[in-house]
């Protein structure tokens, strides 16, 4: 009773990066707690699955196993995750901020009436004083997250509702397995008494996923462009110069919304967030949630039209100019250079 | 026949282009200086509805949005785009609510309105960005959930279920509910149509009571007359919500700490645009071992 669950995400019969993350972290946490790390998996064709759970340290691991759950619908799996919480009482309770993760944990946390905090970047235990009532309490989640478009940073602390129920970004969280896998038990409960005929009322008619084939949040050098690249055809100039120097391309969102690259490539607060050696931000004008996705980056370069573009004031280089102009030059330059 | 849709907005402060204006000299932003603004997604939402309702005839469009007084502002700019009325929850109590607490409160004007068919709203507002509120609300409604929508593909009412595609991080789904639903929807569904003028000119004048409180005899007289223009108020005690349950109270979340961020301010190198100043610009990091 009172441990730290974490809400394992299948992808293909995998459990997804974020989960891992999540479990490298609730490990730690729950050493400092003294407590125990569970994980509930809830997909189809399971079988196994726990070895992969156990070298990250999970005790427990809570598998629902059944065809019915693949791919993921939020109705049964808000019902299992919220009866076993009801049962098991976890202290903690964290999700990926994934489509999956945002969508499943509001739904368990109003269910269990229990708050939770969206897209933290980080956790940490500590300890707590009502100010209003001085009442004192031991050992809070503080659950520290970008809010207001990433122009504060607000610690937040869920005192009195167990469990204290997170969403974490991927690539926040450190994929740490143990050196030793540890012996952990596998606990198979019978389905049909965590879920109701009514929590299949929806259907999946098609579903296209990508393969997973862009990792921008390991790359260490990231070329980004935003709404100034003008168009999907000079965007290809951003691809061609990440090319040669072996970057992954990004972009901001007024980029992806205006059609130019893909949401995967998405930068900043609601996107992804990166710390490469060197960001080339092409026509990013550099809004606060761009930047809150980026401004830990070790060096910055702004081309840019706009000499007063904000990114500019983080920025460590500044090129004023036109992307179709100084991409090229910086291309060629690269290859005389290089040779 | 037709469809009830219950369309949920917000008006937030627009974090989005933070100009020079709402930038304090400690480098931190005035949030008090932001513009308020109907929440982006929410539009998304309400084109949605609009669509629904030129396709389905006799479908009405409700619009429901939690917030101070001002926010009936965005009610009428709803009105203006086509819906049929505007409620707007406000009461002192309401403030300090979280998630938890906001999906109560919404989820009791909700059931207030029913009977209704779809609930729909953006997938998360720009203040807070946390997309918790639709999927709360549907729990407390006890309703399934469709979120981050890009279409609503198709509404069969005689078979009592709805159609939509959906927008995951790496691809799309496309998913058959059964009505009633809620909704939210994401970014990349298509933007809101304009305001039309003839409603612009029909609505203009539409008012909540507290907005009327200032103004002269003739003109609450004229509301009075036409009764399209009054915006409906709700309080807590109209939505019969238990206090514990609102606000602060009601809130399990709590906010220890608030950090401003402070844009750095390091030494910018300004590099020209022509082919020399940038070679030697990669050459530099091509020495230093950035690229290479």
């Amino acid at each position: 009773m009172n441990n730290i669950f974490v809400y394992c995400e299948i992808e293909e019969g995998l459990i997804a990066d974020v989960s891992y993350e999540l479990l490298s972290k609730g490990r730690k946490l729950a050493d400092e707690l003294q407590c125990k790390l569970n994980a509930v998996v809830i997909g189809d064709d399971l079988n196994g699955i726990e070895n992969n759970l156990f070298k990250y340290g999970v005790d427990t691991a809570f598998v629902f196993d059944d065809n019915r759950f693949y791919p993921y619908r939020t109705l049964p799996h808000a019902s299992i995750v919220t009866k076993l919480f009801e049962e098991e009482k976890p202290q903690i309770a964290l999700f990926g901020a994934t489509s999956i993760g945002r969508d499943l944990a509001p739904r368990v946390a109003s269910a269990l009436k229990s708050g939770l905090t969206a897209d933290c970047t980080n956790l940490v235990i500590g300890d707590y004083t009502e100010t209003r009532t001085g009442k004192e309490y031991k050992n809070l989640l503080y659950q520290i997250r970008p809010a207001f478009g990433g122009s504060i940073i607000a610690t937040i602390v869920n005192p009195d509702t167990k469990p204290q129920l997170a969403t974490v970004r991927e690539g926040v969280m450190k994929n740490e397995p143990l050196t030793k896998p540890i012996n952990g038990e596998v606990v198979k409960h019978n389905i049909d008494d965590y879920i109701k005929n009514e929590d299949f009322v929806l259907d999946i008619i098609e579903r296209h996923i990508e393969a997973k084939k862009i990792n921008i949040k390991g790359a260490s050098i990231i070329i980004a462009g935003g709404y100034g690249v003008g168009s999907k055809a000079s965007f290809d100039k951003l691809f061609e110069l990440a090319e040669i120097l072996g970057a992954e391309v990004g972009a901001s969102r007024a980029a992806v919304d205006a059609g130019f690259v893909d949401h995967e490539r998405q930068i900043g607060q609601t996107g992804i967030t990166v710390r490469p050696k060197l960001y080339i931000a092409c026509g990013i004008s550099g809004a606060v949630q761009h930047r809150a996705g980026m401004d830990e980056s070790a060096m910055i370069i702004s081309i840019n039209s706009d000499p007063k573009a904000p990114i500019n004031s983080i920025a460590d280089y500044v090129i004023i100019g036109d992307i179709n102009d100084v991409m090229p030059k910086m291309i060629k330059k690269y290859k005389e250079l290089s040779k | 026949m037709g469809l009830k849709i219950i369309v949920l907005a917000k008006q937030v402060p627009d974090t989005r282009n933070v100009g020079k204006d709402a930038m304090k000299e400690d480098g931190t932003i005035n949030r008090g200086a932001l513009p308020a603004v109907f929440n982006p997604e929410d539009l998304n939402a309400l084109e949605q509805a609009l669509r629904l309702k030129a396709k389905y005839p006799g479908s009405e469009i409700i619009l429901l949005t939690m917030g101070p007084t001002r926010a009936a502002e965005i009610i009428r700019e709803a009105l203006y785009r086509g819906i049929d009325k505007g409620y707007l929850l406000t009461d002192r109590k309401f403030a300090g609510s979280d998630t938890l607490a906001t999906s109560y409160a919404i989820s009791l004007a909700i059931k207030k309105l029913s009977p209704y068919d779809i609930i729909i709203g953006g997938r998360q507002a720009i203040d807070g960005d946390t997309a918790q509120v639709g999927p709360q609300t549907a729990e407390k409604l006890g309703i399934p959930q469709i979120t981050y929508a890009e279409e609503i593909v198709e509404c069969n009412e005689a078979n009592n279920n709805i159609i939509v595609k959906r927008r995951l991080e790496r691809g799309i789904e496309i998913v058959k509910s059964t009505l009633p639903v809620l909704i939210t929807v994401h970014s990349s569904a298509p933007a809101c149509r304009t305001q039309n003028a003839k409603l612009f000119m029909k609505y203009k004048h539409a008012r909540t009571v507290s907005e009327l409180q200032n103004e002269s005899e003739d003109y609450i007289k004229l509301q009075k007359d036409r009764a399209y223009l009054n915006i409906e108020e709700w309080s807590v005690d109209d939505i019969n919500a238990d206090i514990q349950l609102l606000g602060l109270s009601g809130s399990p979340t709590k906010v220890k700490k608030i950090e401003n961020v402070v844009l750095k301010h390091k030494e910018v190198a300004t590099i020209d645009s022509n082919e020399n100043s940038i070679g030697k610009l990669m050459k530099e990091l091509i020495d230093n071992h950035i690229i290479g």
